[in-house]
């Protein structure tokens, strides 16, 4: 099917909006979208939702003879599919430009990177080695395929256990799960990829920008880097001119962000890892029922410009989030791992009075409800959002849907101007603070 | 033909409606059983699968053309068959999963008129004769436009649709731009036809929309909640900030507001309010003009 055009009034509308600093779903510049982590009951399959975009990583291994002049790595294959599922544009069976650009960042970010300890995977040189095959299909297209698509391929690739494999001179034996449990695989760090939208020739910089923001770009910059801020990949496309100082400020905002998306992911992965001992139920059927069709996925605010301030600072002096109830939602839903929290300021307490004196006060943020369990926490820190309450009745009883205030944040947000410069430091410097809080608080 | 087994019989017995009487009677009777088929009036308000078949009480006409498919008004003591149902034998033959709807007929009262529809949930547009739909310019060849409207084939427009137009006189088009027209010709067999005009050739608000403003997709059941007359979200976003705003019934919406800010807020609450109910709205309405 032919995608539906993009009219001249959006185009205008979102580069005008753009300008101005406005995102359609009331997000910041350097704001991502919600990040959701679901595993699957079998290791190695999880779902990765960026906001509405969602990813399937499922990993599988099999024994095969390995390269001639490679004889004791492992095999690694990435694969990436489009499917029409994830937005009408997307034909079956035809090789896309997309699809090959996508697929060939995948395979740099996390083969050239050698996240996978490959030799590890060797078990008769020579003659057996396991082939561990990564495979992720694009269930829904909302924008950044990429970001989630490698997101999905990391934690899939840590969720996996393979079988455990015993070597006796010349005897192998293959113990199934019965037997022996799975071991999971060696990974040395994971690498994950941050994209970059640029407007009008590189003036304006938006982090993970949405499907309509991408209709609207004139140039993409991918930036693959793990936790120790070691870059894995950089790729620029869409031909836009980049000043060295722009590469640099970005590559300083994926730092940042790498580092909340791995603290998502060791999170998410503990949770499931605890379930699974203590024999908790897991697995997608846990979290799909709480996904009712009727239930809203993502709530946006509405951004509003007016007496921010004011209500910041009522906030402020009203709120006293006690910060270990963050805990709590996770461990109470026995289930399938699930952290509905938004990346970058996720550092908020999710409970019944923040959610009410973020009824009074408008907090900024564009809260998003997942239908679903957790909080599901966005925080933007846009001093100009307004909160929208449709968060409340959506979930079922138990969920909450959190809007997180960030109390320092804001008092800073709100003082800073919106200027490029100011705001990224100011964002960084926000976002170190942030860690620094959340380290703090127990 | 007819099989005695179960759910595959259902729509080929409604279909086949040239039996003889015992035939025609088992089939009813299978159908009854099988779908457990309901008075109409029972399952207004109620959730109905397709395959449901809807018994109607007796009417004394018994010709064919008792029924026919439309949102039109109902003649007295003729029932209408709205979107969603068909006619069969029987009664009504359900084609969508949804709520039941009755309308009582506006004269004749009583339960011999009426009309009868299913709400359903959709996002997909199916171009209906008549609908008023937003449509997006692609391609202008010559005489005539094509539109993309959200159905499965574009909408050609022809540019003498438009109020005032003459073959000297063209209308000011480009491609990539928004149209706000209805359609004359709309069914499976042929490319849909739109025009900008009414029947009486004024525009009557079709035409090209403004170039400012943001349109954005809902789905169909949103829009038909929308354009209900006395909307209450309608009333209550009109006394938060003076707008311009289209319906298209293909699920788009256009709106227009003095600042981004406040564009961006409009759309966001429309989206929203899909699955928000009453209480919520008040909620974020109140937050919103409080300021």
């Amino acid at each position: 099917m032919k995608e539906t055009p993009l009219s001249n009034c959006e185009r205008r509308f979102l580069l005008r909006a753009i300008e101005e600093r406005k995102r359609l779903d009331g997000r910041q510049s350097y704001d991502y979208r919600n990040v959701r982590i679901s595993f699957g009951a079998d290791y190695g399959c999880c779902i990765v939702e960026l906001g509405r975009t969602r990813v399937l990583g499922q990993v599988s291994c099999e024994l095969v003879s390995p390269k001639l002049n490679r004889a004791t790595e492992g095999l690694l294959f990435f694969n990436l599919e489009l499917s029409p599922m994830a937005a009408p544009a997307f034909e079956p069976g035809r090789q896309s430009e997309l699809l090959v650009k996508l697929n060939r960042l995948l395979e740099r970010c996390l083969r050239n990177s050698k996240c996978i300890d490959t030799e590890s995977l060797c078990v008769v040189a020579g003659v057996k080695v396991w082939q561990i095959r990564v495979d992720l299909h694009l269930l829904n297209h909302d924008g950044n395929i990429i970001d989630a698509a490698s997101i999905a391929a990391i934690v899939a690739l840590c969720h996996f256990h393979r079988p455990d494999v015993s070597v006796q001179g010349e005897e192998v034996t293959l113990y199934t799960p019965e037997e022996r449990d799975p071991v999971p695989l060696s990974i040395h760090h994971m690498p994950i990829c941050v994209s970059f939208a640029f407007f009008q020739q590189g003036t304006y910089l938006l982090v993970d920008p949405s499907e309509r923001e991408e209709r609207v770009m004139d140039g993409l910059l991918v930036i693959a880097m793990n936790k120790h801020r070691e870059i894995c990949t950089i790729q620029s496309s869409g031909g836009i001119m980049l000043l060295k100082d722009q590469v640099l400020r970005c590559s300083k905002i994926t730092g940042v962000k790498v580092a909340e998306i791995t603290e998502l992911i060791q999170k998410a992965l503990e949770n499931d890892r605890k379930v699974r001992k203590e024999g908790g139920k897991f697995g997608f059927a846990e979290s799909i029922p709480n996904q009712k069709i009727s239930a809203f996925k993502m709530e946006r605010a509405p951004v509003d410009t007016n007496d921010v301030e004011e209500q910041a600072e009522e906030i402020i002096t009203k709120a006293d989030p006690p910060s270990d109830v963050f805990a709590k939602p996770i461990l109470r839903m026995p289930g399938t791992a699930q952290i509905g929290e938004g990346l970058e300021n996720s550092w908020g307490d999710l409970e019944e009075s923040e959610r009410e004196e973020e009824e009074e006060g408008n907090s900024d943020d564009a809260t998003t409800s997942e239908g679903q369990k957790m909080e599901t926490e966005e925080i933007n820190v846009v001093s100009k959002t307004k909160k929208e309450d449709d968060t409340i009745v959506l979930s079922d009883s138990e969920e909450e849907e959190v809007v997180i205030l960030e109390p320092e944040e804001r008092p800073k947000k709100t003082r800073t101007p919106t200027s490029a410069q100011q705001e990224n430091s100011s964002s960084k410097k926000a976002f170190n603070k942030k860690r620094k809080k959340k380290r703090a608080t127990p | 033909m007819l099989s005695a087994h179960a759910a595959p019989c259902r729509a080929r017995a409604l279909g086949s409606g040239k039996l003889a009487g015992p035939r025609k009677g088992l089939t009813l009777t299978m159908a009854a059983t099988e779908a457990g088929a309901l008075p109409a009036e029972e399952c207004v308000g109620q959730v109905v699968l397709p395959g449901d078949v809807l018994l109607l009480p007796s009417h004394p006409e018994a010709d064919g053309e008792r029924l026919w498919l439309g949102p039109g008004a109902a003649l007295p003591g003729r029932l209408v068959c709205g979107p969603g149902l068909r006619s069969c034998r029987a009664g009504l033959l359900v084609t969508k999963c949804g709520l039941l709807r009755h309308r009582q007929p506006g004269g004749a009262g009583g339960g011999s008129g009426g009309a009868y529809w299913v709400d359903s949930q959709q996002k997909r547009y199916v171009p209906v004769k008549g609908d008023h739909v937003i449509g997006i310019v692609t391609i202008k060849a010559g005489d005539v436009f094509k539109v993309d409207v959200g159905g499965s084939e574009q909408a050609s427009l022809s540019y003498l649709a438009f109020e005032g137009a003459t073959k000297r006189n063209r209308p000011n088009v480009q491609v990539g731009d928004l149209i706000y027209g209805q359609f004359v010709v709309a069914n499976k067999d042929m490319e849909p036809e739109m025009v900008c005009i009414d029947s009486s050739g004024r525009a009557n608000g079709m035409g090209v929309i403004g170039h400012e403003g943001l349109l954005f997709k809902v789905s169909l059941g949103l829009i038909r909640k929308l354009l209900a007359p006395n909307c209450e979200i309608i009333q209550e976003l009109g006394q938060l900030y003076p707008f311009e705003i289209v319906f298209g019934m293909n699920g788009r919406i256009w709106v227009k507001a003095k600042t981004i800010q406040q564009t961006l807020i409009v759309a966001n609450i429309l989206e929203a309010c899909e699955h928000m109910t009453a209480e919520q709205r008040t909620q974020a309405f109140a937050k919103l003009s409080e300021r």
